[in-house]
């Protein structure tokens, strides 16, 4: 016999611990399971599309600190790069490998946040959380020394970054990437191989491969799904083609992978930024453009590996100094699609920690 | 061992209470020494507990802060010590809001109501060979017994709050607590088997006499009743019933001010009592081979209580919280076959025994090592059996892959 019972509708959000900001599932539940998904987005809507048609080139930057708060660096450079392609300016390889060492340690700032929170979605009582808030914390230092500014740094700038790097930055930067392997190997030790984490996330909210790349999913979520694809490999920006990592991927595609693959790519982050600091040509950093940039009409898309996946700037020039349009590929909500497909038939924990693993930022979704 | 002495021997408070009473029977009506007894015997309790919380709250969030790489309080008072009382104080003085919809009666009735079982535990566990309030002949069913009432209170608040977060959780903690009933029940038998008595203060006595604590006669045992006790207090890794994550704050979304805080108190004596329940039942409570001689007996058993509530404090501050089918799987299929075996075994032990009349001395080590094997095979063996939660074939790490737009989802590594 089959027990008769009433769909039943579990709003996650807007207003939820669990939610990385104002983000709203509307959960249609049968008994413990979830039977259909509901997403809704826009309660952070800022509408910085429009904002930036009326402002200029320069004065689009800080906006883009604030999409994916806490991968300010990324974005800076998604967007100047933009701009570069459409004006044509070319930056120095001073200039380049700042972007990449910036670029990077943002990336190991921000997968620490992303797997902490992760294990805190798991239910974990915030150890994880601290100890890798105590990496980010030194990582936000050095930007704190280069630029001024922690979280939303409006560092790089068109033509290359606003600041050179102070004398106290490379012996800081240096000390951090000596001590980081033992502290991943700390992280792996209570995360890795923990029976409840195993059991809680393997074979949870699995992304099936052609789903993924059918939903344009990107970064992290697209690589644990075993997909082979990274923009710094793919279309190589900055001074990335110089520099000798590996592309960490999954084989399920479940929680446990996109988790796996995001402590790799900390691994892999710091072998970077060791050659890029070793590599660091001397020379000017940025090269001079004038403040009102005005760019020949036409048009341009930029990407970049963020943190979260790829991140896209599309601008439409019309020959004056404000964009015509400014369009975000912002990958946290293109991550976000194939959330449907992930969680029908899964409890609600399981919806969490689903989406807990995509790793988004509601600044980013909204904009 | 027993020492019954002076009233002013204070290495048992129970000697001038007992004095005391004996003054108030031999000068006044009957039933003034039940009245007093009672009366005195709950106010320690209450007491004993409130500064055991107020003092315990401070500690675990100091070691959490240690674990943690962070300080922890430290702005109230010498090292934050201060803490805990302003807490108490921003308890009390909070809005207790009540919502427009819920069931009025049973919304203050549940935090009046959740800490009543918990309190009650304590009566009939010896802090001191004389210091019990109740020496009831069934103690360990009474704690058993009394245990399981919590659900109710806890499902009073979830039903009341007309919250479906509040509903989801009360849910899950009845089902969690009836589950773990049963394998914390067969856990505390395999003692009474041993021991032959259910009064808590003869099984602390009988570990003292044979001189040996039955955690050493019963290791499984100790292990599934401190999981189930795990699961009983809420706490992480089994604190779904209010997991933050998933329910927001489970059975208490809807409760503020000092009705949250009787909830929050509630879980800090129940782990308290499960605590006291294993130090004195596996761990010789009062007893300390003989040094409770020189030292008073309710500091040995604060010590061993305090020991395991550390241990709390510290899973807390490590492991993840189960799913709830999982935790449940957990109960009935790793725990109550495990908790059965050992029962049956402590029982054919104690036939043996018994029916051979064989010194203590001569069999007990014997058991002692039969029984850690014991506990250790059926572990691993109970593991393999029901499968480890990664598959072999997977790897253990994110796969480097060299060739851009390969796919290797589901390949073998």
């Amino acid at each position: 016999m089959t027990m008769k019972s009433e769909p039943f509708v579990v709003n996650v959000g807007p207003q939820h611990p669990s939610t990385h900001g104002v983000f709203r599932l509307r959960l249609t539940m049968d008994g413990e399971k979830i039977v259909d998904a509901e997403m809704v987005v826009g309660y952070l809507h800022r509408s910085m599309e429009k904002l930036a048609e009326g402002r200029t080139y320069t004065q689009n930057i800080p906006f883009t600190d604030r999409l994916d708060y806490l991968s300010a660096m990324s974005n800076n450079l998604a967007y100047c790069m933009a701009v570069e392609k459409l004006a044509g300016i070319d930056v120095p390889e001073r200039g380049q490998f700042l972007r990449v060492i910036m670029a990077e340690f943002q990336r190991i700032a921000n997968h620490a946040m992303a797997i902490a929170s992760f294990a805190m979605e798991c239910g974990v009582w915030f150890t994880p959380l601290m100890w890798m808030f105590r990496e980010r914390e030194k990582i936000l230092d050095l930007f704190e020394m280069t630029c001024g500014a922690r979280l939303t740094t409006n560092y790089v700038r068109i033509g290359g970054v606003s600041f050179d790097i102070p004398p106290e930055f490379m012996p800081a930067a240096r000390a951090l990437l000596k001590e980081m392997p033992e502290r991943i190997a700390e992280y792996e030790a209570l995360l890795m191989e923990n029976e409840i984490i195993l059991a809680r996330s393997r074979d949870v909210g699995v992304l099936q491969p052609d789903l993924a790349i059918a939903s344009s999913a990107s970064g992290p979520v697209l690589r644990g799904s075993g997909v082979m694809w990274d923009i710094r490999k793919a279309d190589p920006y900055a001074a990335y083609d110089r520099l000798e990592f590996d592309i960490p991927v999954g084989t399920c595609g479940d929680c446990y992978d996109r988790f796996l693959v995001r402590m790799e790519e900390l691994r892999q982050s710091v072998r970077i930024l060791e050659q890029a600091l070793d590599m660091l040509p001397d020379g000017p950093a940025s090269v001079n453009v004038p403040l009102a940039l005005r760019p020949p009409a036409g048009e341009a898309y930029a990407r970049i590996e963020a943190p979260k996946g790829e991140l896209g700037f599309y601008l439409v020039s019309d020959g004056s100094p404000h964009p015509h349009r400014f369009h975000i590929r912002s990958p946290s909500y293109i991550n976000l699609t194939p959330l449907r497909d992930m969680v029908v038939g899964l409890t609600v924990p399981d919806a969490v920690i689903t989406l807990g693993s995509i790793d988004i930022v509601l600044g980013e979704v909204d904009r | 061992m027993i020492f019954l002495a002076e009233w002013w021997d204070l290495r048992d408070l129970g000697n001038p209470v007992g004095k005391l009473l004996e003054l108030l029977g031999d000068h006044g009506p009957d039933w003034l020494p039940y009245a007093v007894s009672a009366i005195v015997g709950s106010i320690t309790i209450v007491v004993f507990l409130l500064v055991s919380l107020l003092a315990f709250a401070w500690v675990e969030r100091r070691l959490l802060g240690r674990m943690q790489a962070r300080l922890g309080p430290n702005r109230v008072g010498p090292w934050g010590v201060f803490q805990s009382i302003a807490d108490a104080i921003k308890f009390v003085t909070k809005e207790a809001i009540t919502s427009r919809n819920v069931d009025r009666w049973m919304f203050w009735a549940a935090p009046v109501l959740v800490a009543v079982p918990v309190l009650v535990v304590f009566a009939v566990l010896p802090f001191g060979e004389g210091m019990v309030l109740a020496d009831l002949n069934v103690g360990v069913l009474f704690v058993i017994a009394v245990g399981s009432v919590t659900a109710i209170p806890i499902f009073m608040a979830g039903w009341s709050s007309n919250n479906k977060f509040s509903l989801l959780g009360a849910m899950r903690e009845v089902a969690m607590l009836i589950s773990y009933e049963l394998p914390q029940v067969l856990a505390l038998l395999g003692v009474v088997v041993f021991a032959g008595t259910m009064r808590m203060n003869g099984i602390v006595g009988w570990q003292d006499e044979h001189n040996t604590w039955l955690i050493f006669l019963q290791p499984l045992a100790v292990l599934i009743y401190l999981i189930a006790g795990t699961v009983e207090i809420n706490r992480t890794p089994t604190d779904i019933a209010e997991a933050e994550s998933e329910i927001v704050a489970g059975y208490h979304t809807e409760y503020s001010g000092i009705k949250f805080g009787m909830f929050w108190l509630t879980e800090y004596f129940a782990g308290f009592a499960i605590a006291a329940i294993i130090a004195t039942v596996y761990l010789g409570g009062w007893t300390l081979w003989g040094l409770e001689e020189w030292v008073p007996g309710w500091i040995i058993f604060l010590a061993k209580l305090y020991g395991l509530f550390w241990l709390f404090i510290w899973m807390r501050g490590t492991l993840p919280r189960l799913r709830i089918d999982q935790l449940m799987g957990f109960a009935w299929k790793f725990l109550l076959p495990l908790a059965l075996i050992n029962i049956f075994v402590a029982g054919l032990e104690v036939l043996i025994w018994r029916e051979n009349d064989l010194a203590a001395e001569a069999v007990l080590p014997g058991f002692a090592i039969a029984n850690l094997v014991l506990a250790g095979v059926l572990i691993v063996a109970w593991a393999r059996f029901l499968g480890r939660a990664r598959p072999s074939w997977r790897p253990a790490r994110a796969r480097l892959v060299k060739e851009l737009g390969a796919v290797v989802y589901g390949q073998e590594g």
